[in-house]
């Protein structure tokens, strides 16, 4: 089973300038495990020390935010694929 | 200063609908390239302002949704997203304490001061790796840039 994680341009420096990434895993929390596991400077900037997705930052699992799903919702099939998406702000 | 390369037509598309939103701030998504002789920005796209509507004189929100949209697009036009525009109405094109504390390395954020009779100059700012400030890139235009990709 092939699942492809996209990496957006900013965290691209810490994963090997990737933009993709291949994994094997049958569940999000896992597959995003593996990503960090390959590219362990990843990791402080997708989680926090006690390992919850920061707010800063969401998953999408092809066009659904991972804090919207559970359970079932979470596992993976061939083809799917995964976003990492930064949040955008700012003003005056 | 570092530099980065830019297509007139983007900085046109940057203060025009920053003057079309003033006196509310607006925002939207820079497209180009990030490779090892430099960042370009070949192109400029609009996208809602999504922070409450009556706080938008000074935010700027893109919902994860239109972020998502705007990866898809640049993948579809083999481009990166490289960064992100606002303008800052009635105030200088320099990122505040809110910008840096929203804001992301690696990224160009084009910032526009835009005041009632139009845009008064915009100019190009990049995160510190380790997010203490912002830097200024130079804008050095270059005719042409779009029609290259």
């Amino acid at each position: 089973m092939a699942i492809e994680i996209h990496i957006p341009t900013a965290l691209r420096q810490y994963a090997d300038q990737n933009s993709t990434f291949e994994v094997g895993a049958g569940e999000v929390h896992a597959a995003l495990n593996e990503l960090t596991t390959r590219f362990p400077k990843l990791r402080p900037h997708l989680f926090t020390e006690d390992g919850k997705l920061r707010n800063f930052v969401n998953v999408f699992l092809n066009d659904e935010n991972i804090r919207h799903l559970s359970g079932d919702e979470l596992k993976l099939k061939d083809g799917d694929s995964i976003s990492i998406v930064p949040a955008v702000a700012g003003g005056r | 200063m570092s530099a980065v390369r830019v297509d007139p037509g983007v900085i046109a598309h940057v203060e025009a609908h920053g003057r079309d939103a003033h006196p509310s701030e607006c925002c939207g998504f820079l497209f180009g390239r990030l490779g090892t002789d430099g960042k370009t920005v070949v192109r400029a796209q609009r996208v809602d302002n999504s922070f409450e509507a009556d706080e938008r004189h000074h935010r700027f929100l893109i919902t994860p949704e239109d972020f998502l949209r705007a990866e898809k697009q640049a993948r579809a036009w083999r481009l990166d997203l490289v960064g992100f525009y606002h303008s800052h109405p009635d105030c200088p094109a320099v990122p505040s304490a809110y910008d840096l504390e929203h804001s992301w390395p690696v990224y160009s954020y084009f910032i526009t001061s835009v005041h009632a009779d139009g845009p008064r100059e915009t100019r190009s700012w990049v995160q510190r790796e380790d997010r203490s400030a912002f830097d200024e890139e130079q804008l050095e235009a270059v005719p042409g840039l779009d029609e290259e990709t």
